[in-house]
C-alpha cells in the first residue's frame, strides 16, 4: 500500500452537500456523543458522505464534515488517509475487494484474482471502462473459516471457486443480485466434508 | 508524592509524574525524540524505553505514569538493546545525508545514533522517499528526513493554535502535511524548526549558511517587539547569520515569533555605515564624522535652547537616551519626547501604572478573565498572545475584546466598538458586568492606540474603577496591564525622556514647530515614525541611527549608529522589566555604539558628558534608578491611580493599531524575509 491521497482536482466535484435523509442521520449520530466531544461523530459521518457520493469521498465532502463538526480539515483529512475503507478516488459501481492475505491466499485466491481479472479486463486498482467494476486487494476481512473470499460493496462472498466467481460478477453485470455468503453450499462456517478423491 | 526505585535508588515524585521524569530526577538522561516539555505526550518514537520490572518488554518512559514501588532499569543492555532497536529502525527510511544536513551537529537524531546506532546499516530493500511540503517562506522541508515524532503537529495545534499539520497516511507511508498549500499561518511557525529533532524542517533563510559549530553565539534579548524575548544570536565573520529563542519563564518561555528569528536579514540591508551631510543642491553625500559634527556644531551655536529638541525612537536603548538626555540637559533643551506622534500617554512618574504591563507576562496565566481595549496582541507582541492561548487553553477563560481586530488563535468576543460600551461596564449595566463579577482575577490590556484618543485618561480612569470594583487591584494581583508594542519607550518614560515642563513641547509640538521653522535643530534618535511634511528651509535635522529608512529621508546630517545586535546596551520591556543586549557582531563601515556618538558630539562643543566608558554612564543611569543597571529588575508601578473617570468619552469608536506584524520597525521593514511572508500572508 502506498499512500492514499485525495484524488486531483480535476476530479474533485465543486460542491458537496449532504442529503435531507443524511442531515437527519447525522443529527442522531452527533446526539450519541457528549456535546464537546462531538469530534467523535467523524468516522460515521465520513461513512455517510461516502455512501451519498457514489462510494468514494471528495474534499468537499470533508470540509462539509469538519464544517458540521467544527474540526480543523486536516484532523478530517488524517482520519480519511488512515482508513482504507475510505475511498478517495472514484470507484466503480461494484467495488470487489480480495482478500489476498494467508488463510485466503492458501485457499487459492490467486485463482479467484486471476478469475476476477480475466472476466473484468482489468488490474487491481482499475476501473472497468463502464464504471461497473473496481478491483482492489485488501487484507484480512475476518472470513478465513470461509476463504477464499471477496467482499463487494457491503456483501462477503464466501467459499470461491474461479467458476462461482465468474458467476458472481456475471450476475452483477446484468443486475442480477447473486447469493450472499457462502458459495459451496455450506450455510455458515460448520465444518465441510471434504471427499477423498 | 510516590516512591519508586530508579536503577536501585529510591526516588521521590509528584503524583502524575512521568517515569522519565522520575529517571531524570535520579539523573538518568533518557533518550527521546517525540517526547517535549512543552508538548502533549504522544510516545510514538520509543526511544524512551527503559526496564521496568514486572512488565515482560521494556516501557515507554515518556508515557507510562509513575505508580508507587516501581523498579525501574535504565541502564542494563536489554535497555540498551531494545533502544538499539527503535534506532535501527528510525534509521531504515532516514537518508544519512549528514553531511548535506542544515541539522548537522546539532541533530538528535545524529547525537543519539552516536550511542544507539549500529555502525553498518542491515537494511537491503529500497528506502522511502517523500515529497517535500509548501511550509511557506521560513521553513525549508525535507520530508524524506521525517521520523515522524509528530512534534511540529503538536505545537502548531497546542502552542500556535494554528490548525494546518497534520499526519496523513499510516504506518510507513505517514506524512506530515499541511492542509494549506500556500505555507502556514500564524506568528510563530519558526519554532518548529527548533522542536524538529532531524533535518526535516530547516530554517529557509539560513539554509547551507553556516555549521552550528562555526557560530559564535552571543545569548541576547529581542527588541522588535515590546516584549524582550530571550535570544541567542548566531553570527559568523561579522554577520548575523541566526537568532534562536533563549528560555525565559518570565516573557517567552522557549519559543520566539518569526520577526524576532528571521528579520535579521534586515540588518545587512539599507545599513547607515558613514555619516551623511546634505549639500547644497539637496542630495545626501558621505562624509567624515568630523565634518557632519562640524555642521551640527555650527547649528547648535547659532540658536537658542527653546530652537532645539530631540525625539528618542523607541527601539533605542537606554544609554544612547541617557546620553541624549544628558546633553540636551547641558544645552538647556526642555523639548524632548520619546511618545510617539499623537500619543499622549501620562508621563509623570507617579503615573508608572499607565505605562507598564502590570500583570507581567507571566502573570497572564492567572488571569480567568480577559477585556482587551483598543489591541491586537496577536499582531503587537505575539508571544504574549501565545501566553493568552495558553491560559485560554487551560482554564477556557473568558476573553472579551472592545475596539475589534484579527482573529487570534482563541475565540475573542467582540462586545463592540463604541466608547460607550466601557461607560457602561463603568456603570455596571453591561453584559459583560456578569461575568466581571464572577471574576477573582480579571485582566485588563489596553493598547497603543487608546492613547491616540483625546480621551485616554477618560477611558484609563474608567478602567481603573471597573478594576478596582472588580479584585483587579490587590497585593498580589495588579489586572490592568498597558501593552507597550516597542522594545524600549518604557526605559525613555523612566528616565524622563519626555517634555520637562508645562512649557516644553511634545511630540507632535516638536514636529509642528519644526515644519514651521520655530524649532532649528531637531535631533532624532532613531526615529522613523516622523511624517513631517514640508521641511522648512531653517530647519536642521540630525538623524541617528542605524537604518535607512523613513525617519533619515529628510536628514540634514546622518550619524550611523548600531543595531541590537552590535552594542551592548539596556531595553527596558513593556512589564518594565530591564535586560541586557549584547553585541555580537561589530557595527558596519564607520558606524558607532549610539552613546559614544552622542558623548563624541558632547566633547565637540565643548559640553563633555562626564562618562569615558560603558561602566560611568551605567554608573551615572543608576543615578536615576538603581535597578535600571540590574538585569532582570522589575520596574513597578507605586500606585494603580491611572487616569480620570470625570473626563467625559468621545463618540468616536475605539480601534487598534493595524500594526503590520512584519514590519512594524526599520530592521523589519529592511528584511526580505519578512516581505516574502508579507506577500505568502496575502496569498491565503
Amino acid at each position: 500500500m502506498s499512500l492514499r491521497m485525495p484524488a486531483p482536482k480535476e476530479v474533485q466535484p465543486k460542491s458537496f452537500k449532504f442529503n435531507k435523509a443524511n442531515l437527519d442521520k447525522i443529527n442522531f449520530i452527533i446526539s450519541k456523543y457528549p456535546s464537546d466531544r462531538q469530534a467523535s461523530a467523524l468516522l460515521p459521518l465520513l461513512d455517510l458522505a461516502q455512501r451519498q457520493n457514489n462510494n468514494w469521498l471528495p474534499l468537499e465532502a470533508m470540509n462539509e464534515v469538519a464544517k458540521i463538526l467544527s474540526i480543523p480539515m486536516i484532523k478530517v483529512l488524517e482520519v480519511a488517509t488512515f482508513y482504507s475503507m475510505f475511498n478517495l478516488a472514484p470507484v466503480g459501481k461494484y467495488l470487489v475487494q480480495i482478500c489476498g492475505t494467508t488463510p485466503c491466499w492458501l485457499r487459492g485466491s490467486d485463482k479467484i484474482t486471476e478469475a476476477c481479472k480475466k472476466k473484468l479486463g482489468i488490474n487491481y486498482g482499475e476501473t472497468t471502462q463502464d464504471n461497473q467494476f473496481t478491483l482492489m486487494e485488501v487484507e484480512c476481512l475476518g472470513a478465513c473459516s470461509n476463504a477464499p473470499m471477496v467482499q463487494i460493496n457491503d456483501t462477503y462472498y464466501e467459499d470461491l471457486t474461479e467458476k462461482s466467481m465468474t458467476g458472481i460478477l456475471n450476475d452483477l453485470a446484468k443486475g442480477k443480485k447473486p447469493r450472499k455468503g457462502p458459495q459451496s453450499g455450506r450455510k455458515g462456517s460448520e465444518p465441510q466434508i471434504i471427499k477423498e478423491a | 508524592m510516590i516512591k519508586l526505585l530508579v536503577d536501585g535508588q529510591e526516588v521521590e515524585v509528584e503524583e502524575g509524574s512521568t517515569l522519565m521524569q522520575a529517571c531524570e530526577k535520579n539523573g538518568a538522561e533518557i533518550p527521546r525524540f517525540c517526547f517535549h516539555d512543552r508538548l502533549s505526550i504522544a510516545g510514538n518514537c520509543r526511544m524512551c524505553l527503559v526496564e521496568l520490572e514486572g512488565s515482560p518488554k521494556p516501557v515507554a518512559s515518556c508515557a507510562m505514569p509513575a505508580s508507587e514501588g516501581m523498579k525501574i532499569i535504565t541502564k542494563s543492555s536489554s535497555v540498551k538493546k531494545a533502544r538499539e532497536g527503535v534506532m535501527e529502525f528510525l534509521l531504515i527510511n532516514h537518508p544519512l545525508d549528514c553531511p548535506i544536513c542544515d541539522q548537522g551537529g546539532e541533530c538528535d537524531l545524529q547525537d543519539q545514533a552516536l550511542y544507539y546506532g549500529r555502525g553498518m546499516s542491515r537494511f537491503e530493500e529500497d528506502k522511502r522517499a517523500v515529497d517535500n511540503k509548501p511550509f511557506g517562506p521560513l521553513i525549508k522541508t525535507t520530508m524524506t528526513r521525517c521520523i515522524h515524532c509528530t512534534r511540529c503537529v503538536r505545537f502548531m495545534d497546542e502552542v500556535a493554535g494554528v490548525h494546518e499539520l497534520g499526519a496523513v497516511g499510516r504506518g510507513e507511508d505517514m506524512e506530515i502535511f499541511s492542509s494549506s498549500p500556500s505555507g502556514l499561518g500564524g506568528e510563530l511557525n519558526g519554532n518548529i524548526i527548533d522542536l524538529c529533532p532531524v533535518g526535516a524542517l530547516t530554517s529557509a533563510p539560513y539554509a547551507f549558511k553556516a555549521r552550528p559549530w562555526e557560530l559564535d553565539k552571543v545569548n541576547s534579548i529581542d527588541v522588535l517587539d515590546g516584549l524582550g524575548s530571550a535570544i541567542q544570536i548566531g553570527s559568523k565573520d561579522g554577520e548575523v547569520l541566526r537568532v534562536l529563542p533563549r528560555l525565559n519563564e518570565d516573557i517567552n518561555e522557549e519559543w520566539i515569533s518569526d520577526k524576532t528569528r528571521f528579520a535579521i536579514d534586515g540588518l545587512k540591508n539599507q545599513r547607515l555605515d558613514v555619516p551623511y551631510i546634505r549639500n547644497s543642491s539637496g542630495n545626501l553625500q558621505k562624509c567624515s564624522w568630523e565634518q557632519a559634527f562640524q555642521l551640527m556644531a555650527n547649528r547648535v551655536s547659532k540658536i537658542n535652547s527653546s530652537e532645539i529638541a530631540g525625539l528618542a525612537g523607541n527601539q533605542m536603548c537606554l544609554e544612547s537616551m541617557v546620553s541624549l538626555l544628558d546633553l540636551m540637559k547641558s544645552l538647556n533643551v526642555d523639548n524632548l519626547d520619546c511618545r510617539p506622534r499623537n500619543s499622549n500617554m501620562p508621563i509623570s512618574h507617579n503615573n508608572k501604572a499607565s505605562w507598564l504591563f502590570n500583570p507581567t507576562i507571566r502573570g497572564i496565566e492567572e488571569s480567568d478573565l480577559i477585556l482587551m481595549i483598543g489591541t491586537e496582541p496577536r499582531y503587537e507582541a505575539a508571544m504574549l498572545d501565545a501566553r493568552i492561548r495558553k491560559v485560554w487553553l487551560k482554564n477556557k477563560i473568558f476573553i472579551a475584546r472592545i475596539g475589534g481586530g484579527a482573529k487570534s488563535t482563541y475565540p475573542i468576543n467582540e462586545i463592540g466598538n463604541d466608547p460607550s460600551i466601557i461607560d457602561s461596564i463603568y456603570r455596571g449595566d453591561h453584559s459583560f458586568n456578569k461575568k466581571l463579577i464572577k471574576s477573582s482575577k480579571p485582566l485588563f490590556i489596553i493598547g497603543q492606540n487608546i492613547f491616540t484618543r483625546s480621551d485616554s485618561i477618560g477611558i484609563l480612569g474608567r478602567i481603573r474603577e471597573i478594576a478596582k470594583k472588580h479584585n483587579a487591584f490587590n497585593d498580589k494581583w495588579n489586572g490592568v496591564g498597558i501593552l507597550q508594542n516597542t522594545a524600549n519607550i518604557v526605559a525613555g518614560l523612566e528616565i524622563g525622556f519626555v517634555p520637562k515642563l508645562k512649557t516644553s513641547l511634545n511630540t507632535n509640538k516638536i514636529l509642528n514647530n519644526f515644519e514651521n521653522g520655530k524649532i532649528k535643530f531637531l535631533w532624532s534618535l532613531g526615529r522613523d515614525d516622523l511624517d513631517i511634511n514640508n521641511k522648512n528651509a531653517d530647519s536642521f535635522l540630525v538623524y541617528q541611527g542605524h537604518h535607512g529608512d523613513k525617519g533619515a529621508e529628510l536628514a540634514d546630517v546622518i550619524l550611523p549608529g548600531s543595531a541590537y545586535t552590535e552594542k551592548n546596551a539596556t531595553y527596558i520591556n513593556t512589564e518594565g522589566r530591564v535586560q541586557n543586549a549584547y553585541a555580537a557582531v561589530s557595527p558596519p563601515g564607520s558606524a558607532k555604539e549610539d552613546w559614544k556618538i552622542i558623548r563624541a558630539f558632547s566633547s565637540y562643543i565643548d559640553k563633555t558628558l562626564p562618562y569615558n566608558n560603558l561602566e560611568e554612564l551605567r554608573n551615572r543611569i543608576s543615578e536615576i534608578n538603581n535597578g535600571l543597571t540590574t538585569e532582570n529588575f522589575l520596574i513597578k508601578a507605586e500606585n494603580n491611580d491611572i487616569g480620570d473617570p470625570k473626563t467625559s468619552l468621545l463618540k468616536e469608536e475605539i480601534t487598534n493599531e493595524k500594526l503590520n506584524f512584519f514590519m512594524s520597525c526599520n530592521i523589519s521593514r529592511a528584511s526580505e524575509t519578512m516581505a516574502k511572508c508579507i506577500i505568502t500572508q496575502q496569498g491565503k
